[in-house]
């Protein structure tokens, strides 16, 4: 038996990953020696590139430095400020704007921005072969709704037009206060004619792509990376410090985590849940916490009884302790939603109309028993639907629980497949249902045309005829200070029916490198690149 | 002959390809949800537009003819997610990486699981046993999730020896394929193990002792032949399930293989990619069986084509 040679041959497999190893160690760490490229953890794999198809953030968070629209935001405040208009002008009656667009704007191939391209661009949102799920953000200009649903078939009669190659009016349906932080949405933003007209659908990738923003797309392979690079055309590229940014589409936060500890990346999408006690106790000023324009409900289902009792919807709004839910079961920052639109939305703050913690417990009480089930009795058993991800169950649980104790009313959790959920939630065939929402702009409209009489995303068959008016109202109001008095109409209403249970106010949690300058934390997490460089040491 | 046979196995994978074609194409279709379905309400009209645009207004069986039609092309049409791309040029770009990663593993299982294996077969009932086959309990037990996070937090970001996750250098490939590997390196070990103890006791290597062969001879002469055996039928389905069932490395790392679509395009409703991934591997099950029954006949003399 010649053990000896095994033993060799073992020896050498070892010796071989050891020697491996080793000459890792000089290539593994030879990293960041060129300064300024930014590193991103950018959530999923972007489905496209093409501002009229995208729907998701980030997809969102590349576009924004790829296309360029009418109007940008300060990073700091929020505020629009010029993009491809220089200026801009605003009717008496609120309804026309009058853009005039800078002569030195350019697209990556080098032609100028015209309000012809506008015209184009916003005519393909609206267009129904598009099929874009955002064409409701077109429907602020005059007839692009009727356009949109073939109404008109007439694309002049958008009120849209191109006064010469630098002058752009717009027509508004009604006046529209945040139509210009709308201009920022990637809907909006202009697309390159010619390229889309040779390459259809493919004109979005990095061989085709021809943008106006302040980088151009150089690579992008799939569920790997989108690297830009600035764009040698672009009218500001003298304020541009980068030399490239890749962002990383990585699913599992764990694995972002650990690629950010590494320096692999500068920034992380989003944390671990199990993780955010640790990095909120770091020191080292990386971690990042902030409100976001989001608000995380419960749908009843009006439909259905008992939750067609509006006694009954509200003692069960008001047995939850909200307090309780952020600090020991979401921990991640999140505020109680006393309120449904998030304080702060485009200015608007909301009175605080609903419990933060237990001290409407009696109340809600006596709210079921004048509903005809005292101490819960008689009550069916409500069942609670949300997607399946362990963050929901965990509130659904605390939420069981708390019904429980507080009204002693059963409820059953039920988990579903995202796509299960969705068709569910759509059909109304639910007793109580997770939601969130995310603001498409910063305005507290957002939220609230959401429940309208058979509005598109209201799912709880609510329909309250007041309401309808007051949301109609606030379209046509153009004093910001009667505006919002009828939003906090509108929401007073809201939260006395209930249609929604809010249990919290969505928070950013991340993490940026403390090299990285230009990069203002803000609500609506915005961050465009060409602001960003980063810090020598 | 060979010949006969290699056909004979060919033609009956027509049928069989064609049934799991039909079963994939409405079991995905059947269940609730569709691609386009999205948390916010998406209009009706806009709905009818995607439909048309997809072909997903036609009768169903209309639509399985269509797609039938196309695969006899190999095209296997655009994603619905990622609507810039062709299934086929999604498998192009997925595919090598999960190749690569596959062949590694592979690499590194075969090595450890037949080097500890045939050491414990040699030296039976002794630490030369006992210690690669506890280790190789731990292998089988412990799953990539837990593996492969605790190789990366030791060697990446401990020591700093490797790339904690990515997919560009040569050392990227380190941890994952070791990761994936390791699980594969187990079941290989205890499978070389008990052909080369079963094959230890057999006439032909008692004659060879008796003819006074030295056991190293032996060893590579004889019994390794027969010993490895089970190992090789053990492959075909290894080496599928390596190369597209790697999700968990696959996203542990951030590796931008094939088995991520797999899983994601399911839930996705994203049926163009559901049907390429499925068929893909299907026919790499296919292929690998059937290269290993290959191996096997020339391995195995006790064993003919039928």
């Amino acid at each position: 038996m010649k053990i000896g040679s095994w033993r060799l041959t073992l020896c050498s497999v070892f010796g071989f990953v050891i020697l491996s190893i080793l000459i890792g160690i000089p290539l593994g760490s030879a990293q960041s020696a060129v300064p300024q490229i930014l590193n991103l953890g950018n959530g999923g794999e972007p489905k496209d590139l093409d501002p009229h198809i995208t729907t998701g953030v980030p997809e969102f968070h590349i576009l924004m430095n790829l296309l360029e629209g009418l109007v940008n935001k300060d990073p700091k405040t929020l505020t629009p400020i010029p993009g491809v208009a220089e200026k801009w002008k605003l009717s008496k009656d609120g309804k026309t704007y009058t853009f005039s667009l800078r002569k030195n704007a350019k697209w990556s191939n080098g032609e100028p921005v015209t309000a012809q391209d506008f015209i184009y661009s916003w005519t393909r949102l609206l267009k129904a072969e598009t099929a874009s799920e955002y064409a409701y953000q077109g429907f602020y200009i005059k007839n692009g709704k009727a356009f949109n649903e073939g109404k008109i078939k007439d694309p002049a009669q958008l009120g849209i037009k191109a006064i010469d190659p630098y002058t752009l009016e717009v027509q508004l349906e009604n006046p529209t206060p945040f139509f210009l932080s709308l201009l920022f949405h990637h809907s909006l933003y202009p697309v390159h004619r010619a390229t889309i007209e040779k390459f259809g659908s493919r004109w979005t990738r990095p061989e085709n792509f021809v943008g106006n923003g302040a980088f151009i797309l150089s690579k992008w392979e799939i569920n790997k990376v989108v690297s830009v690079k600035p764009n040698p055309y672009y009218w500001d590229k003298g304020i541009i410090k980068l030399t490239e940014a890749n962002f990383y589409p990585i699913d599992k936060h764990e694995t972002e985590e650990k690629m950010f500890r590494a320096k692999n990346l500068h920034s992380v999408d989003d944390l671990p849940l199990e993780k955010l006690p640790l990095w909120q106790k770091d020191s080292s000023g990386v971690f990042k916490t902030h409100p976001y324009l989001g608000t995380y409900y419960y749908w009843f289902n009006c439909n259905k009884a008992p939750l067609n009792n509006k006694k009954v919807r509200q003692a069960l709004t008001l047995a939850i302790d909200r307090d309780r839910i952020v600090k020991f079961v979401t921990r991640g920052g999140q505020v109680p939603a006393t309120m449904f639109t998030p304080p702060g939305t485009g200015g608007y703050q909301p009175q605080a109309r609903l419990p933060k913690d237990g001290s409407q417990f009696a109340k809600a009480k006596q709210l079921l028993k004048e509903a005809g089930f005292p101490d819960g009795k008689g009550l069916p058993t409500i069942e609670i639907l949300y997607n399946t991800s362990d963050n929901h169950k965990k509130i659904a649980e605390a939420i069981q629980q708390m019904w429980k104790e507080t009204l002693g009313i059963d409820a059953t959790l039920f988990n579903q497949e995202w796509k299960v959920y969705l068709d569910n939630q759509h059909t109304k065939n639910y007793m109580v249902s997770r939601a969130g929402w995310i603001a498409d702009y910063n305005d507290p409209n957002t939220f609230l045309d959401m429940f309208v009489t058979n509005g598109g995303n209201n799912h709880s068959g609510y329909s309250n005829a007041t309401y309808d008016q007051l949301i109609e109202a606030a379209k046509k109001e153009t004093n910001p200070k009667k505006r919002f008095a009828i939003f906090q109409k509108a929401e007073d209403i809201l939260l006395e029916d209930l249609p929604i249970m809010p249990i919290y106010i969505y928070s950013r949690n991340y993490l940026l490198s403390n090299e990285v300058q230009g990069w203002h934390p803000n609500i609506e997490d915005i961050h465009p690149l060409k602001y960003i460089s980063i810090a020598t040491k | 002959m060979g010949l006969t046979y290699i056909l004979k196995r060919l033609l009956v994978m027509i049928p069989v390809f064609l049934l799991v074609v039909t079963l994939v194409f409405f079991m995905i279709r059947f269940a609730p949800g569709g691609p386009f379905s999205s948390e916010k309400k998406v209009p009706a009209q806009v709905l009818k537009n995607l439909e048309a645009k997809y072909h997903m207004d036609e009768p169903l069986f209309q639509q399985y003819l269509r797609y039938l039609g196309d695969l006899s092309r190999f095209d296997l049409g655009p994603s619905f997610k990622h609507s810039n791309r062709t299934v086929n040029e999604i498998i192009a770009e997925a595919l090598p990486v999960s190749m690569e990663l596959g062949l590694i593993s592979l690499f590194w299982a075969l090595l450890i699981g037949i080097s500890a294996g045939g050491l414990a077969a040699l030296k039976p009932n002794s630490l030369y046993d006992y210690i690669p086959m506890s280790l190789s309990i731990m292998g089988i037990c412990l799953p990539t999730f837990v593996v492969g996070p605790v190789l990366v937090l030791i060697f990446g970001l401990w020591l700093g020896w490797l790339p904690v996750a990515g997919w560009n250098s040569w050392q990227d490939r380190v941890l994952p394929s070791l990761t994936l590997g390791f699980a594969y390196a187990a079941y290989i070990s205890r499978l070389t193990r008990g052909g080369f103890m079963e094959i230890r006791h057999q006439d032909f290597i008692r004659t060879a002792r008796a003819k006074g062969l030295s056991e190293k001879q032996i060893l590579i002469k004889h019994a390794l032949r027969g010993g490895i055996l089970p190992v090789v039928s053990y492959l075909g389905p290894a080496l599928a399930g390596i190369i597209t069932g790697a999700l968990v490395t696959e996203t542990i790392f951030n590796i931008p293989g094939l088995g991520r679509f797999f899983i994601e395009s399911a839930l996705n409703r994203d049926y163009t990619v559901v049907m390429g991934t499925s068929l893909l591997y299907f026919s790499l099950i296919f292929l690998c069986n059937f290269l290993v029954d290959i191996v096997y006949v020339i391995l195995d003399p006790r064993v003919r084509y039928e």
